[in-house]
């Protein structure tokens, strides 16, 4: 059964247009790898459901199958068995993916970076320019938009990461440990960040994490999955009311 | 309290400012000195052993006589001749090379097929010393021109080629999955990032290529030319006009440094991503 949003959210802007994110419907999902020690199973027949706008997190240790999964809706693996149905109707693009460490392409400014997605789906050049300046605003780069990936700091990168991926207005935005790399103080500026785009574009929000703080601090539903073979062992809604303040570290 | 260990203290201070500026000046000026001091004392050394007579001038000229042969080559108008026919023999070798050996590259690196076809190949022909082709090449092309920009060609394909490979293939898989998820087609792949990122190996390789090419038309020179700058050497050796031989292999070198030179303008403005 799809989750819906819980009701007691003050602060959720009506999605604009009407529109929702992605749907998504995955079922008796699996997918094997052969390694030397032997049959490794990153997803044992996983069922799971995501309703239109949920900010859903999976967690689980290394070797859980997460990437695996998020991989597969990507569209950079494929699965051995089952199915995964993704309803985009109505969106420019199905799924856009931000990636665990840098993934710019070094060769390219921040702008080309960023307009790489618009171009190879034949965005006119004059929009395309006014649409990667308006996500370089989005997330603070809009001067940067003539430097190299080399050239800027790791929360910076990730930021051209988010930017590259919203840019292409995805139904289904698929981050697998964007901020992993990044200290603490940089994850919390950009968690909140993430949120607050999301919280006006209402896109499908799929986000892996090793982190089950991270998964609270973000997610309407946190997903733990177990390694070995890769299934979900528990779900959790979670209630706090949003905008959500991390604790106080003592 | 505690006296019977003492105490051992050890204090760490900043080096006093003047020490440290002079120590950093007279490096500076040290490395300037020497670096023009060096050669220009071998060469004095060099004019003077020839003026005290411990060498035979007609074997091992002095700088100054190859200096000034060297100006009146130029003047004559003799030894640009030479240099315009062995650059438009490295210069056209060299630029058919270019096309095909990074495109198949790049293509052995995208499509397995493609590699399984071309890497015995490549295993069997690299190791020949290209110059052992000139013989064949000869009796394939005739005296002309279009044996000796054959063997250039020849020569420079195989280092461009196995650079651009393994550049290609050594593009890391994350920039290839955001290429696929954002969208790329086989061609966008092929043009915006394996050849964009295989551009820095794909510069080692032309470099690469530019030495030997330089080294493969001097050896075509010597045995199968009526002009160029390493038959100027060879039929200078001939005739023991030393004078004129050194101004042959002085040339070479020269070539040598402002053709390397000219690349890496050319690489500065075609790689400007890269951490220099």
């Amino acid at each position: 059964m799809p989750v819906s949003q819980p009701s007691a959210e003050p602060h959720a802007p009506s999605p604009p247009n009407g529109r929702q994110g992605a749907k998504v419907e995955i079922r008796e999902l699996y997918k094997a790898f052969d390694s030397k020690g032997g049959r490794f199973v990153a997803l044992d027949r996983v069922d799971l459901s995501i309703a239109a706008g949920e900010f859903l997190c999976i967690v689980g240790p290394s070797g859980c199958g997460k990437s695996t999964l998020i991989r597969i809706l990507a569209g950079l693996e494929t699965p051995d068995a089952g199915t995964a149905a993704i309803d985009s109707t109505g969106w420019p693009v199905e799924n856009a993916m931000v990636f665990q460490e840098a993934s710019l392409f070094p060769w390219m400014s921040v702008f080309d970076n960023v307009a790489f997605g618009l171009r190879n789906r034949g965005v006119r050049a004059g929009d395309c320019a006014q649409r990667v300046g308006e996500a370089l605003q989005l997330v603070g780069l809009s001067k940067f938009h003539k430097h190299y990936p080399h050239q800027l700091s790791g929360g910076m990168k990730q930021r051209a990461a988010i930017a590259r991926a919203f840019v292409t207005n995805p139904a289904l935005l698929l981050m697998d440990e964007p901020f992993a790399a990044l200290d603490a103080q940089n994850r919390a500026i950009l968690q909140e960040e993430l949120v607050r785009l999301w919280e006006t574009s209402r896109k499908t929000v799929v986000y892996v994490t090793h982190s089950l703080e991270e998964a609270l601090m973000l997610g309407d539903r946190t997903i733990i999955m177990t390694a070995q073979p890769g299934r979900i062992k528990e779900e959790i809604h979670i209630p706090f009311p949003r905008p959500r303040k991390e604790m106080e570290q003592s | 309290m505690n006296t019977s260990a003492g105490s051992t203290v050890r204090v760490i201070s900043a080096p006093t400012r003047k020490s440290k500026r002079s120590s950093t000046a007279t490096d500076a000026l040290r490395r300037r000195v020497l670096t023009v001091a060096a050669p220009i004392g071998l060469l004095l050394l060099w004019e003077i052993a020839i003026d005290l007579g411990m060498a035979d001038r007609r074997l091992v000229p002095p700088p100054s006589g190859i200096a000034m042969t060297f100006l009146d080559m130029i003047m004559s108008g003799e030894l640009l001749k030479h240099i315009g026919t062995t650059l438009f023999r490295v210069g056209c070798g060299y630029g058919i090379a270019i096309v095909p050996a990074v495109t198949l590259g790049l293509m052995m690196a995208m499509w397995k097929p493609v590699r399984y076809a071309l890497d015995p190949l490549i295993a069997a022909l690299f190791p020949i010393p290209k110059i052992a082709l000139m013989p064949l090449l000869l009796l394939a092309f005739g005296f002309g021109e279009m044996s000796k920009i054959a063997v250039v060609a020849i020569a420079a394909f195989f280092p461009i080629l196995i650079n651009t490979y393994s550049g290609a293939a050594g593009i890391e898989k994350i920039y290839i999955d955001a290429a696929r998820n954002f969208g790329a087609t086989p061609g966008i792949m092929f043009r915006r990032i394996v050849l964009l990122g295989a551009m820095p190996m794909i510069f080692t390789g032309l470099r690469l290529a530019l030495g030997i090419s330089l080294l493969v038309v001097v050896a075509a020179e010597f045995v199968a030319a009526e002009d160029g700058v390493g038959q100027l050497i060879w039929i200078s050796w001939e005739l023991l006009q030393v004078d004129r031989m050194f101004v042959g292999v002085v040339t070479m070198g020269l070539l040598g440094v402002l053709s390397t030179l000219l690349l890496q303008e050319i690489e500065q403005h075609v790689i400007p991503w890269k951490q220099r």
